[in-house]
């Protein structure tokens, strides 16, 4: 197993290096010179020479991402444009409160997308079935903001049970202002969550060694939980992990919406300001972690399913 | 002697958007405690459905049981509630499956799903489920360290001995094997054969034995019953069966394998396929394909004739008056 | 005699081709939610055309003075019998503006995708073709671009190229290719080495015409299903753009758009909230629900 996990490990540097680059490189592309968002429009073409060539600008793209790389193993995603501090800090303090609220999200979504998904298969074709299959259509297609505007309209506005916007202090306030964000930001990934669910343990519902099992005299309620979900379990896991990337990259509306402090909204926010290391730095951040939770679920997968661990044996 | 199971007037039927499958058609057959009845059938005959309809594992919809009574010791399974069922199933009635490959949980370690059998229906703790669940796998010819293994480190054969381990964990009294060496390499097929029938008369266990193989039955059976597009249309005695055969379809059978004794250039298939079970003809089933068939098997359905020693023949050869009349 | 051959065997190949879509087609119209879903979107598509002629025609007056033009005396008026979605923040006629928002959602995602299936397909086909290490560099790329969220990619190109129509169109198909990429490419390697291309090859066909007359048709059916759920994405992906600000910008009457001015007033109407996301809503259900029953028919063996 540690040599599975040591493999992937392995397998992620290319992946880093190459996100790390394409988001490096695409932002390196933005028209506009920074040295004169700086400086001003009126500032004399030798100072902003001198900061250009003080900034490294002036040379080839590659070398400055070589650069840049070189300052982020150090943990030094550079400096804000804007405030002149250093960006690496800002988004680290930024970070844990958009993880609170993926994790949220993701949690409402196994908590409410798999046992729905699971119900919906082994009833299927009742009403049952046909209502959660209505409300997984509708979860998917519905996008995030409108969807916290609604809960807002509903929740806050018209019944006032829940804040509007910012992140509550203490555990109380912030369990309370996570509820409306959360919600909506984990409605599609339960809706996905539980449409795979469906449609997998459908898959299993009908292999022979669940017959097998049943003629064991195995309850119907162990068969669901250690036969059938548990095989199951790969294209849910897979679907779970590439729902919390979009959780993650999903914040950026969310956490508008609310005015959650979070990263997703800084970088929205570092866009409209033209910050531009500020938007690298936090992209290359999400990026970096995404890359660790597809990791994670790969790992997971080995977890789950025995043969793909000695798939990667060989 | 005393009927371990009796199967009574059994009709099962598969309802599905394309059409209505009459998978068995009336079926009625009956197993001595601590005796082998070989079921012989093609493919489609109905085999499958008719140990799942045993075992209670007919998955509805499509599937409805429409008719029959199914007796083990007098009780009929049918009426018996799911609980009850659950008791049966494992511990006093067992199933080896067809198909090894897909008859194991690809994601659960052999050992653990031979001791839930165990669990579940003895009182025992989960190390000592586990432990006879090794014992098990030494009695099927495995070694018992091994348990923790998964079901893809082990070859097809080894995947059926580990299912036998899990259908006698129990110690039941009936074991249903449906064609449980088919899926085998040849090789193969006789070691696991063996090891299953040494075990069944060490244990004592009575055996349905599902398989188109005339040959596997001989060996192994002492009564044969002969399925046909969902119905029994011989019954009797292994020698009985063998040696004086009396359906057209169980001659036709007999045809199409070579003999050692006789001296033949070519061996007599039977002709034509077995009707489409979802599109059955009226009166025998068979008439199609018989050469005997006169205007009475196109339109009444045989009546089950004994012709001696509890030997049963379906058709109408052998006691109607109108096929007799006809000349 | 071997020419006559070949025309039976030509006459036959099409026959099969057009039975199985006529095959699709038939079960595809079979499926109730899908022809309902189906017949919006037409709908959609011909009030979005509509609005363009009208415009054309017109030369911008109704654009001009009913749907850009503010007036503040109305403004946040509910719906009423005038303006049956009531006026939104500058007493603009929401009804209206949705309608002349239509084209952004409409022709954006649709040439959006159509742009990422055109470089998507061109890069998959040739990685697929060629294999080795043409189809690496290629194919590591792709799931480069694949490990970052789609709307995260989207953003950072919004990010570098700025706001505005043309660079959510090309951040928006960008962020597509990769999806098309390997899609295509998986159908090339499964019909790389059947007999019919074999075939083809072997009576001295070029790579390119191999590639485009005899894997490309075959391609199609997993294509458009793709395609029809990419829109679907897209459409969402324009209208989260433009709510963030990152998009399309006011006052054009864009969907997204809509709903990012209505987010300031939503303590004072909810009616100017409501009605734009309903409609993105229903678009993209409408493609999810077409796509699942393309999906269905022109593949059953995929369906549960």
């Amino acid at each position: 197993m540690y040599k599975y996990v040591l493999k992937r490990l392995l397998m992620m540097i290319p992946v880093l290096l190459g996100v790390t680059f394409l988001v490096y490189f695409i932002l390196a592309l933005s028209p506009g010179d920074p040295v004169r968002m700086i400086l001003g429009e009126q500032a004399s073409e030798e100072s902003v020479q001198m900061l250009r060539e003080e900034l490294g600008l002036n040379d080839p793209i590659p070398v400055r991402y070589v650069r840049y790389l070189g300052g982020l193993l150090q943990g030094d995603l550079g400096t804000s444009y804007k405030n002149q501090l250093p960006v690496a800090p800002q988004v680290l303090e930024r970070f844990p409160n958009t993880l609170i609220l993926a994790m949220s999200g993701m949690l409402v979504a196994l908590l409410v997308g798999t046992p729905l998904g699971i119900l919906s298969a082994k009833k299927q074709y009742t009403l049952l079935d046909n209502a959660t299959t209505v409300l997984g259509l509708v979860g998917v297609a519905m996008p995030t903001f409108w969807l916290g505007l609604l809960l807002v309209l509903l929740f806050s506005l018209h019944l006032g049970w829940f804040p509007s916007s910012g992140m509550g202090e203490g555990i109380g306030p912030l369990l309370k202002s996570l509820v409306l964000p959360a919600a909506t930001l984990g409605t599609s990934c339960t809706a996905s969550v539980m449409r795979m669910t469906r449609s997998s343990m459908l898959e299993v519902l009908r292999q022979d060694y669940i017959d097998t099992a049943r003629a064991k005299g195995l309850k119907e309620g162990y068969i669901t939980l250690h036969h059938m979900l548990k095989n199951a379990l790969v294209p849910i896991v897979t679907v779970a992990g590439l729902q919390f990337g979009m959780l993650l990259g999903g914040s950026a509306l969310t956490e508008t919406i609310f005015s959650w402090p979070g990263l997703g909204r800084f970088m929205v926010d570092s866009i409209k300001s033209k910050d531009m290391p500020m938007v690298l730095g936090s992209a290359v951040f999400l990026a970096v972690v995404y890359s660790v939770v597809n990791l994670l679920v790969d790992i997971l997968y080995a977890y789950i399913d025995p043969r793909i661990k000695s798939q990667y044996k060989k | 002697m005393e009927k371990q199971l009796a199967v009574k007037d059994l009709r099962v039927r598969y309802e599905t958007a394309d059409g209505v499958v009459e998978a068995l058609n009336g079926v009625s057959l009956s197993l001595e405690k601590g005796k082998s009845l070989g079921l012989v059938g093609e493919t489609g005959a109905g085999k499958t459905t008719l140990a799942k309809s045993i075992m209670r594992l007919i998955h509805t919809p499509p599937g409805n049981i429409l008719a029959g009574e199914i007796l083990f010791e007098g009780q009929n399974l049918l009426a018996l509630p799911i609980e009850k069922m659950r008791e049966v199933r494992g511990n006093e009635i067992s199933m080896v499956f067809q198909d090894p490959m897909t008859a194991l949980n690809p994601v659960m370690p052999v050992g653990q799903q031979i001791a839930e059998v165990i669990a579940v229906h003895e009182k025992v703790s989960k190390v000592e489920a586990m432990e006879k669940a090794g014992e098990m796998l030494e009695m099927v010819g495995l070694e018992a360290r091994r348990a923790g293994e998964y079901p893809h480190q082990f070859s097809g054969g080894m995947k059926q001995r580990v299912v036998i381990a899990i259908a006698l964990a129990c110690n039941p009294k009936l074991l249903i094997a449906d064609e449980p060496t088919t899926a085998l390499d040849v090789t193969i097929q006789a070691q696991v054969l063996d090891m299953m029938l040494n075990l069944r008369k060490q244990l004592g266990t009575s055996l349905l034995l599902i398989t188109h193989d005339l040959g596997v039955v001989a060996q192994n059976c002492d009564e044969v019953a002969i399925i046909y597009a969902g119905e029994i249309v011989e019954h009797g005695e292994l020698r009985e069966i063998f040696h004086d055969f009396r359906h057209p379809y169980t001659e036709g059978l007999f045809g199409s394998i070579p003999s050692l004794t006789q001296k033949a250039d070519r061996l007599n298939p039977i002709k034509g396929l077995m009707p489409d079970p979802s599109d059955l003809p009226a009166g025998c089933k068979f008439h199609p394909r018989c050469k005997y068939a006169k205007a009475v098997c196109g339109n009444a359905i045989p009546g089950t004739y004994d012709v001696g020693g509890g030997h049963t023949v379906q058709c109408h050869r052998y006691g109607s008056k109108e096929y007799e009349s006809e000349g | 005699m071997r020419k006559r051959k070949v025309q039976q065997l030509e006459a036959m190949a099409a026959a099969g081709g057009r039975s199985l879509w006529q095959e699709a087609l038939r079960r595809f119209r079979r499926n109730r939610m899908a022809m309902i879903s189906a017949g919006f979107l037409v709908l959609l598509v011909v009030f979005a055309a509509a609005t363009i002629i009208i415009d054309a025609v017109t030369g911008n007056a109704i654009y001009d003075a009913k749907v850009i033009s503010q007036d503040l005396t109305h403004r946040l008026q509910p719906p009423s019998k005038d303006h049956i979605l009531g006026l939104d923040e500058f007493g603009r006629d929401i009804a209206l503006r949705i309608w002349w928002g239509a084209r952004y959602s409409v022709f954006m995602g649709a040439s959006s995708v159509l742009a990422a299936i055109v470089m998507g397909s061109i890069l998959g086909a040739i990685a697929g073709y060629y294999g080795g290490v043409v189809d690496n560099v290629i194919m590591r790329f792709m799931d480069i671009m694949l490990s970052l969220p789609y709307i995260l990619l989207a953003i950072a190109i919004v990010a570098a190229l700025g706001p505005g129509l043309i660079n959510v169109l090309i951040a928006i198909s960008i962020s597509y290719v990769p999806e098309f990429a390997r899609v295509v490419r998986a159908s090339v390697l499964s019909m790389r080495d059947q007999e019919f291309v074999e075939a083809a090859r072997a009576v001295g066909a070029s790579d390119r015409k191999v590639i485009f007359s005899q894997i490309f048709p075959n391609t199609m059916a997993p294509l458009i299903v793709q395609a029809t759920m990419a829109v679907a994405g897209a459409i969402s992906s324009i209208a989260a753009l433009s709510f963030l600000g990152l998009g399309i910008q006011p006052p054009l009457p864009e969907w997204g758009a809509m709903l990012s001015n209505a987010r300031t007033y939503i303590r004072d109407a909810w009616h100017i909230t409501v009605f734009p996301g309903l409609m993105i809503l229903l678009t993209i259900l409408s493609l999810n629900i077409m796509g699942d029953g393309l999906r269905d028919a022109l593949d059953p063996k995929l369906k549960n």
